[in-house]
């Protein structure tokens, strides 16, 4: 089997799991339409100071719910010596990377494709547009590159749950500026032009936290 | 003599120096007054924060790449000179923003950038103390150099985030010679303190592993 085979064979794996269980997108879901309404019950005085906070919002929500899913990535895997069995048969840690942050990838733009048209609706803000849908799939490759790694660490630490978004959360803040800065610009109905430079700083972000990440995340799950 | 007792002889006669060129000999500047001192020890300060995280990045990538425990016990002395650091410059930071500035803190791109980096490597103790035994070094390792790559990405991503706000303008007019001199003797200060904290560290880890290891073996 090649690479790219084993990493689709383990991401697979983690879609069938998630379909048998419902654990994830489910639960994370409903927590990031909670997260919405709280805001909303925060912030929802008027359409104009909703319409000012929106993105901050959408990239909050997007963020703790990426958390909550991240939390769990790794839970699997450790039970009954999973990821060691894993490890056992021919994958390289590096397949294992890459499929892990596939699933995770999926359950993230799973939670966002339904939770993006609900925080539209709610906020009665323009309807979706495909600047927005490219910023939101763009962030999240950074997102989850960092998170895929920083969800294997926390895993193995006491207290994870609250270890990953102490670790994760101050060093993804590039990616979150970026994508609330762009989001902002889209929802005003800018033009590409106008927001190339944040989007390709989302880019140029998500290449440095995908090849740091590849290449350590070997040392991070080995035992 | 040890390089220990070399290393404090040399920073107690340069921290006597450095007080004296701070408080007697440089004049107060002219537009902020006697609260510019602490400028002397905000920079040198900041300096060797920055310089101990890179030791701690440098250090991370060469246990990871060896697995010596030298290495790890270099970089976990580092990193917690470079937080105890980094508390301080963003505490003589705030004292120094207030009455020039006016308030304690605000949301510029270098204050911001200073407080995720001290929150990076608090994160990065978090992790040491809760992976527990051989864990602990690589984890950290880990984050070592992740948080350190992350550092300058952070910095420009708020940069570029808050263009409207100007930067302090303390670099722009450039320093009087008086003040240059005060700065790099305090620097160099720093610098050797920095060099004799971690010397005092890497000698206490490793009376730590020493008794670990008597316990353990019970001889």
């Amino acid at each position: 089997m090649s690479f790219w085979n084993k990493a689709l064979a383990i991401a697979w794996k983690d879609v069938i799991s998630e379909m048998r269980t419902r654990e994830i997108v489910f639960s994370v879901l409903v927590f990031a339409i909670l997260v919405i309404v709280v805001f909303n019950f925060a912030f929802g005085e008027t359409q104009e100071t909703l319409t000012a906070v929106a993105p901050g919002i959408l990239w909050v929500t997007f963020a703790f719910s990426g958390v909550l899913s991240l939390n769990r990535a790794f839970v699997a895997e450790k039970e009954d010596g999973c990821l060691e069995g894993l490890m056992a048969c021919s994958a390289g840690r590096e397949v294992i990377f890459v499929g892990k942050l596939l699933g995770n990838l999926l359950f993230m733009l799973v939670v966002e494709a339904i939770a993006l048209p609900v925080f539209m609706v709610l906020f009665n803000l323009p309807v979706l547009s495909f600047e927005l849908i490219t910023i939101t799939v763009l962030a999240t490759v950074g997102f989850v590159a960092l998170g895929t790694l920083f969800s294997a660490l926390a895993t193995n630490t006491r207290a994870r749950e609250m270890v990953l978004p102490i670790l994760f959360l101050p060093l993804v803040v590039p990616v979150i500026i970026a994508a609330v800065k762009a989001t902002g610009l889209a929802l005003a109905g800018q033009s590409w032009s106008d927001m190339s430079t944040w989007l390709s700083m989302i880019i140029a972000f998500d290449i440095v936290f995908l090849v740091v990440s590849y290449l350590v995340f070997p040392f991070v799950i080995e035992e | 003599m040890s390089v220990r007792n070399i290393l404090l002889g040399c920073a107690t006669i340069l921290m006597v120096a450095s007080l004296y060129l701070v408080f007697i000999y440089v004049p107060t500047e002219a537009t902020m007054g006697v609260v510019q001192r602490i400028f002397y020890f905000h920079v040198p300060l900041a300096w060797v924060a920055f310089l101990a995280f890179f030791v701690v990045f440098a250090f991370s990538i060469l246990y990871l790449w060896k697995r010596a425990e030298k290495w790890d016990v270099l970089a976990s002395a580092s990193a917690e000179v470079g937080t105890v650091f980094t508390t301080l410059f963003l505490a003589t930071g705030s004292i120094w923003a207030k009455p020039v500035w006016g308030v304690w803190w605000t949301w510029d791109p270098r204050l911001t950038s200073a407080l995720i980096l001290w929150i990076i490597y608090i994160a990065y103790h978090l992790v040491r103390s809760y992976a527990g035994g051989s864990r602990g070094p690589r984890f950290a390792a880990v984050v070592g150099i992740v948080g350190f790559i992350d550092v300058p990405i952070v910095a420009l991503a708020i940069t570029l985030w808050r263009t409207q706000h100007p930067g302090p303008a303390i670099f722009q007019g450039g320093l009087a010679p008086s003040m240059m001199l005060t700065l790099m003797v305090c620097l160099i200060t720093f610098t050797v303190l920095y060099a004799l904290l971690m010397l005092i560290r890497i000698a206490m880890k490793n009376d730590e592993s020493e008794i670990r290891r008597l316990k353990l073996t019970g001889n």
